[in-house]
């Protein structure tokens, strides 16, 4: 087939976005290049959308200009980017998993929403490539499109979508009904037979399976959730360009489909979990692991701020340990205060950063930098934890999971997870609001460790004190 | 089976692949922006979206494409600007002590 010229510089436009989607994302492996990576996919995407704004309004068709659809098209992104725009620009960085997750849940919807579109237009059962991808896509995006919703709910802490795991009444019972729901009716559709009712059968189904597959899962598997949803929608958007036969959807779609896969197995890894584990279900969900994690004996020492003033400012190496109660506190930049007033006095200060520190692996990174803190300072799991044993104070701030040496024994619910070796550090101060307990739903051993001292306080407002306490030194 | 379908699959197989191949070499650290961009990428269902608006002639399908371009004009817009601010962060680091290039 020949092209047109309008329709090969529109392709050419296309292909060229597609190209800095990749190209965008190589940039993303070093922090230096990073931003400059998103930018240019950012213009990448700009290119792809004029080029298609203008092949719509030039390419020679048989019926006139559809006004309305013009209409629908710029009050559509108008207000569609307002909206993103406003939401991405006023966040806390605290918020953001919450946001990606709800941008990743619109995504799947709109891909669930031309799959549907084109269903409705049909006048004969389609292909049967055209029916599976059709078929697929409603599915993928529409479980995306609840899923996520869910997801954003419970890391926002909705009340109708608590962050703890949610048991649904007879849970696999639905579970297989639905997918019983979902795949009669796709093999009636792909026999093949044109059925609007049917379709809307499987569009019910697969939101409603949405639901039922996040809600039983707990507030710290989330990350994991929201990347394989985010991998789901890059699917979906994959099958609205196989039923819309458009090259660029196939390409971002599959790009994203597998990054989102990939990262998904990454961050599953850092928690020593598989991805299939925590989709089946909540945190510590098994039968009697809760129980056997049990009373680890001992006392807990409470620490005042002096004390703890004391022990930092005349320590020669202090770890610090920040976790999301520190990020919830909005203390990132008390703590980077707190730091560079023991800088200082020639104390080396340095950051142990988790994998899955915040609420996505890289968050604590980002609210980090977002209050200066060096970079440099900021060190992985692997690399910071032989040098607990060399260190004079561990600072853990708003941190419990993820410290928990409960972790290196088997039969806790933590069991496997790596940890950071902060019990291996010469004393612990951990700042912490109560003796509340993490996401696991277990006692933290860390706190009953004599080498701790535990000060009692808000993350901001127990640094805000040791900050004015060394000072008074 | 025919030639379109075909070259259509072998894009996506091979972009697939181009998607692990590219994301496996990305840092911890950058895991959260990392996922935020892909993210937004996959905003590209605007342009399908848009395709489906100027198709549209009845007041259903109306609706349906005015959502469609309105979830995913704001997945496109929020996500590259989200992105933005975060990695934005990574950059700006005055006052603090000088520690040239990160080991990058």
């Amino acid at each position: 087939m020949n092209l047109s010229v309008l329709e090969t510089l529109v392709r050419v436009a296309w292909l060229a976005g597609a190209a800095t989607f990749v190209i965008g994302l190589m940039r993303m492996n070093s922090p230096a290049t990073a931003r400059n990576g998103n930018l240019l996919s950012a213009g990448g995407m700009v290119l792809a959308v004029a080029a298609t704004a203008v092949f719509l309004a030039f390419e020679p068709r048989d019926t006139e200009l559809n006004v309305t659809g013009w209409f629908i098209v710029i009050a559509g992104i108008a207000l569609g980017g307002g909206l993103g725009l406003y939401m991405a620009r006023t966040v806390k960085m605290t918020a953001m998993p919450q946001l990606v997750s709800l941008f990743n849940a619109v995504g799947g919807g709109a891909a669930a929403l031309i799959a549907i579109d084109d269903y409705l237009r049909l006048t004969a059962a389609p292909s049967l490539q055209i029916n599976v991808a059709t078929v697929l896509d409603i599915l993928i995006g529409s479980i995306t499109f609840t899923g996520s919703l869910i997801a954003s709910g419970k890391l926002m802490g909705l009340r109708i979508t608590p962050s703890r795991p949610v048991t649904i009444p007879g849970g696999q019972l639905v579970t297989a009904a639905l997918a019983l729901i979902v795949v009669a009716g796709a093999i009636y559709l792909w026999i093949p037979n044109l059925s609007i009712p049917v379709m809307l059968l499987i569009l019910a189904a697969a939101l409603v399976f949405g639901v039922t597959m996040t809600l039983p899962i707990g507030g710290a598997d989330m990350p994991v959730v929201i990347s394989l949803l985010n991998s789901f929608t890059g699917t979906a958007v994959a099958m609205a360009g196989f039923v819309l036969d458009n090259p660029v959807l196939i390409i971002a779609g599959a790009l994203v489909g597998a990054s989102g896969a990939i990262l998904t197995k990454l961050m599953a890894d850092a928690m020593n979990r598989s991805v299939l584990n925590i989709m089946i279900g909540g945190f510590g969900g098994g039968e009697g692991t809760v129980g056997a994690a049990g009373g680890p004996g001992g006392s807990v020492r409470e620490l005042g701020v002096d004390d703890a003033a004391i022990q930092l400012a005349y320590a020669s190496s202090v770890i610090v340990v920040p976790g999301y109660g520190l990020a919830v506190a909005q203390a990132q930049h008390a703590v980077r205060e707190l730091a560079e007033l023991l800088e200082t006095r020639g104390v080396d200060v340095k950051y142990a950063i988790h994998p899955v520190a915040g609420r996505m692996p890289g968050h604590m990174n980002v609210l980090l930098a977002e209050a200066n803190v060096p970079y440099p300072q900021l060190k992985e799991m692997e690399e910071i934890n032989p040098e607990f044993d060399r260190t004079d104070v561990a600072l853990v701030v708003g941190a419990n999971d993820v410290t928990n040496p409960a972790a290196r024994r088997p039969g806790s619910p933590v069991s496997g997870m790596p940890i950071l070796d902060v019990d291996h550090a010469k004393s612990i101060i951990v700042i912490k609001r109560s003796m509340g307990r993490g996401y696991a739903g277990i006692d933290n051993e860390l706190y009953v460790n004599p080498k701790t001292g535990m000060l009692f306080a808000d993350a901001k407002a127990g640094l805000s004190d040791l900050v004015s306490a060394v000072k008074a030194l | 089976m025919n030639a379109e379908l075909f070259t259509a699959l072998t894009i996506f197989v091979l972009a697939i692949l181009c998607g692990f191949a590219v994301i496996s070499k990305v840092p911890a650290t950058l895991h959260t922006p990392l996922m935020s961009g892909a993210n937004s990428i996959h905003g590209i269902v605007l342009v399908g979206s848009m395709f489906i608006a100027i198709e549209s002639d009845n007041p259903a399908a109306y609706a349906l494409s005015f959502i469609a371009v309105a979830f995913s004009t704001m997945n496109v817009v929020g996500g590259y600007v989200v992105t933005d601010r975060m990695l934005q962060m990574f950059k700006r680091r005055p006052a603090a002590p000088k520690a040239e290039k990160a080991e990058a």
